[in-house]
């Protein structure tokens, strides 16, 4: 392609002086009480790009205690017979010692995978990626100075903080955290005396994640609020980035979804501590009849899952978006099939609140009703099927640079097709009556959620932190950690299927005791030797962090990538405001990527005499 | 916050940010006691479900909130049209109603305990406690917005301006709220016997 590369950020800095909008938020400047002193600036601070690297490091740091924990349950399923003596003094007593042997403890197995569960689905990959790159991209992608309400804002994070620590709290208990998976279905977590972990740890973890509802929702009202309202002269929601979209109905998904969670919550904590029987009836422990009747573990399950469908699309959207925007701009052409980027968007939001019964087809719910949900299920995968297409036509014959940000929104594409494809076979009730609560619901999932969703979120970080630290990440070290990553997922995931296919069930601590699955004690030798290969693959990761924020390549000019979206039209050192003097109006869509034989024009750039937008 | 906050006024939104916010937050609400009434039908669909008569003094609480709302709505536009009696007045006896409503609430609930219907015993009440008490939870957090603007009202000198008769809004809508969800909960639990 014929693409004369032109530098436009002296010339936006002009139009942006002339032509943009004055809010005259610079004259009255209110004695600058952003940035006044350490703790104004880097702690509670108000400003929406500070918060977000607030939510991005407390998510990291959550994250790699989430894979920690993973890495020791994997180390019981692939080395059962192994010595963990050496875990003693992190895990203490629940590292039992016999015979000079040291094996964990079946209670924190258990507690272990309900953590990693719920750690990595809500604080990492809700709270860290969505509540980093909502706040960090919203007000510079939209041109606004910062979010709707700055107040609510850091509250948002500061809620999440409270989550963080009680849930962290909850890990030192003398009788550990919560055991009965993320999912926390009753009895295991309405009755405190239903296991170890069902009593304080249970207590804590659901107020932990009613204090993370209230962040959620803190951040939701505030994104929406902000997309709507805030929008700079021009930014029309056809002009806006897909990140955009994305955050904001990921926002509007939350807001949504996340109530019903509680009021779920609200139930089983008036049968854990009130005596009433929501959830619970004629139930036996320790030979002895308790009083509760007339409940239905079911109703926790549809309430729970009502939010849990549409979690995991509130985990994916975000992701998504960020892909398309990654994507676009280093294969230096336009997203293609913008519109049908934004209602794919759109319609997967929309069927994600009718889908929710796919996990309990198993649980006793009316067939006809699973056909229904069947039904609903596998046409989810059409608005999926259709932004697959559109990434991969987007790459399609265009200029691809690689780097480690869009090596790893290629690496999401991927991961979210395999993952994707098992999602069909899942979605149908009849064959999910043989994977139901195998490896092969463990490896889709983590497949296209987890994994791609970490994919997204590396492919962000990577891009965008420029426009946090003002420097560059190492990029050699990027790609080792994305082929690393990348092949590592796919070890440790990729067999799973064949456990799963094979009837292994997924939540149990050891399989000696059963025949049928003795066969499969190399695959997991297999796997867990992946999973700490990956695991040491991501302390690259975040060496090749902190390093960079102090020691990285400088970032010289605005605009590095040459990309057409407002964020690049901040200074450098983007201060409190954003933008040094007026905000920059628009008047073409951020995709005019080789448009005209020009390689890029950025959205700040008026059309030109004739042009026709896009 | 202060108005500089406001990043433009190249408004694309008619309605004012807090005010949009506020609804966002009411929406939420909204699916919160969505779910509890579906999880009510889905309960009640399922057999063993105990019918008893809901306590009078919901109906007394009722007027009550009613009459509450009424004076609110009556201090905003006295605040608007500038009569400073009327407008500290009303405010007042809205405080007054709004407090009266959780002792009714009260009433009502020792009402039901008393012919019998305990916490925990059927779903059925059990399900009228939680919801109401959740209500009354929101009342409370309306009572405390409401302390806000008396405490406004009576220490502020006396002046109508914008980003008071905002505040004032934004309390008055969040009141109607919980007193348009206390009317939709009497009549559920009327016509989901
Ligand atoms: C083509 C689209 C998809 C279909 C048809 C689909 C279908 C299903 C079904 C039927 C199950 C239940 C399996 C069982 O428990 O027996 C399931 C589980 C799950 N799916 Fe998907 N899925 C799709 C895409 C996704 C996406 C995009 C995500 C996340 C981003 C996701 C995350 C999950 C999670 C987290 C679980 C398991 C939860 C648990 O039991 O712990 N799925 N999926
Ligand atoms: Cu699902």
């Amino acid at each position: 392609m014929n693409t004369e590369v032109k530098n436009y950020d002296t010339q936006a800095e002009q139009i942006i002086e002339t032509q943009g909008y004055d809010d005259h938020f610079h004259d009255h400047h209110h004695g600058d009480k952003y940035q006044s002193g350490f703790f104004g600036k880097y702690i509670f601070s108000l400003d929406h790009k500070i918060i977000g690297r607030q939510f991005l490091i407390t998510g990291m740091i959550w994250a790699i205690i989430g894979a920690a924990m993973s890495v020791i349950f994997r180390l019981q399923l692939g080395f059962p017979e192994a010595d963990l003596e050496w875990l003693k003094p992190i895990l203490g007593k629940w590292i039992i010692v016999d015979n000079g042997i040291g094996s964990l403890s079946q209670e924190f197995y258990y507690a272990l995978v309900t953590m990693h569960g719920t750690i990595i689905v809500f604080f990492v990959l809700t709270a860290g990626l969505s509540g980093t790159f909502s706040n960090l991209l919203i007000p510079l992608q939209i041109g606004a100075r910062d979010m709707a309400s700055p107040l609510m804002n850091m509250l948002s994070y500061w809620f999440f903080f409270l989550a963080s620590m009680v849930m962290l709290f909850s890990l030192f208990l003398s009788t550990g955290p919560f055991a009965g998976g993320w999912v926390a279905y009753p009895p295991l977590s309405a009755l405190p005396q239903a296991s170890t972990g069902s009593g304080a740890g249970m207590t804590l973890w659901l107020i932990s994640l009613v204090l993370f509802v209230v962040s959620t929702l803190l951040g939701g009202v505030n994104y929406i609020t902000t997309v709507l309202n805030l929008r700079t002269k021009g930014m029309s929601l056809w002009r806006m980035p897909l990140t955009i979209w994305a955050f904001f109905v990921t926002a509007v998904i939350g807001l949504l979804s996340f109530p019903v969670l509680v009021a779920g919550f609200l139930l089983l904590m008036f049968d854990r501590s009130l005596g009433t029987s929501f959830y619970l009836s004629e139930i036996f422990i320790g030979g002895q009849a308790l009083d509760h009747v007339g409940g239905s573990p079911i109703l926790y399950q549809h309430l729970f899952w009502f939010l849990g469908h549409p979690e995991v699309y509130i985990i994916i959207l975000p992701a998504m978006g960020i892909v398309s925007e990654v994507l676009s701009v280093n294969s230096r052409k336009p997203i293609f099939g913008y519109r049908a980027m934004v209602y794919s968007i759109l319609a997967i939001a929309f069927l994600s609140f009718i889908v929710w019964a796919h996990h309990m087809f198993m649980a006793g719910v009316n067939p006809f009703l699973s056909s229904i949900f069947t039904i609903f299920t596998l046409i989810i995968a059409v608005p999926s099927a259709v932004k697959v297409f559109n990434w991969i036509t987007t790459i399609y014959k265009g200029n691809f640079r690689f780097n480690p940000a869009s090596l790893f929104a290629i690496g999401f594409v991927s991961m979210f097709i395999s993952g994707g494809l098992t999602g069909i076979f899942l979605g149908n009730s009849v064959l999910d009556i043989q994977l139901h609560d195998t490896y092969f619901v463990v490896a889709h999932f983590h497949i296209v959620m987890g994994v791609a969703a970490f994919f997204g979120m590396f492919s962000g970080i990577y891009h965008w932190f420029p426009k946090m630290y003002g420097r560059f990440m190492n990029e050699t070290l990027g790609r080792i950690h994305f082929w690393g990553t990348i092949i590592g997922a796919y070890v440790v995931f990729w067999p799973m299927h064949y456990l799963g296919l094979f009837g292994v069930p997924r939540r149990y601590y050891s399989f000696d005791q059963f025949d049928t699955f003795r066969d499969f004690g190399d695959i997991n030798q297999f796997i867990t030797i992946g999973a700490i290969l990956t695991f040491f693959v991501q302390i690259l990761f975040v060496i090749n962090f902190f390093y960079s924020i102090w020691n990285g390549r400088k970032m010289k000019s605005k605009n590095p990538y040459k990309a057409n979206t407002l964020e690049w039209t901040t200074p450098i050192e983007t201060g409190h405001g954003n933008w040094p003097g007026k905000i920059p109006t628009v008047t073409r869509w951020p995709y005019d990527y080789g448009k005209d034989g020009e390689d890029y024009i950025p959205q700040v750039i008026p059309l030109k005499e004739g042009e026709e937008e896009h | 916050m202060e108005v500089s906050m406001q990043a433009n006024k190249a408004k694309n939104n008619s309605v004012h940010q807090y005010k949009f916010a506020l609804y966002l937050g009411i929406a939420g609400l909204v699916m919160m006691f969505a779910a509890l009434s579906s999880a009510y039908m889905v309960r009640q669909g399922a057999g063993n479900w105990l019918e008893f008569r809901l306590p009078n003094m919901f109906y007394v609480s009722t007027v009550v909130i009613l009459l509450s709302s009424v004076s609110l709505r009556y201090c905003l536009t006295s605040f608007k049209n500038g009569k400073k009696t009327a407008y500290i007045s009303s405010l007042l006896i809205t405080c007054v109603l709004g407090v009266a409503f959780l002792f009714t609430q009260y009433a009502g609930w020792m009402e039901m305990y008393n012919s019998g219907i305990d916490l925990k015993g059927n779903p059925a009440g059990s399900f009228v406690y939680v919801l109401t008490f959740l209500h009354a939870f929101h009342v409370l957090g309306g009572i405390a917005v409401l302390g806000v603007a008396l405490y406004h009202c009576l220490t502020l000198s006396f002046k109508v301006s914008k980003q008071r008769i905002l505040r004032l809004e934004l309390t008055s809508i969040y009141w109607h709220f919980v007193d348009i969800l206390w009317i939709y909960l009497l009549l559920f639990f009327i016509l989901q016997r």
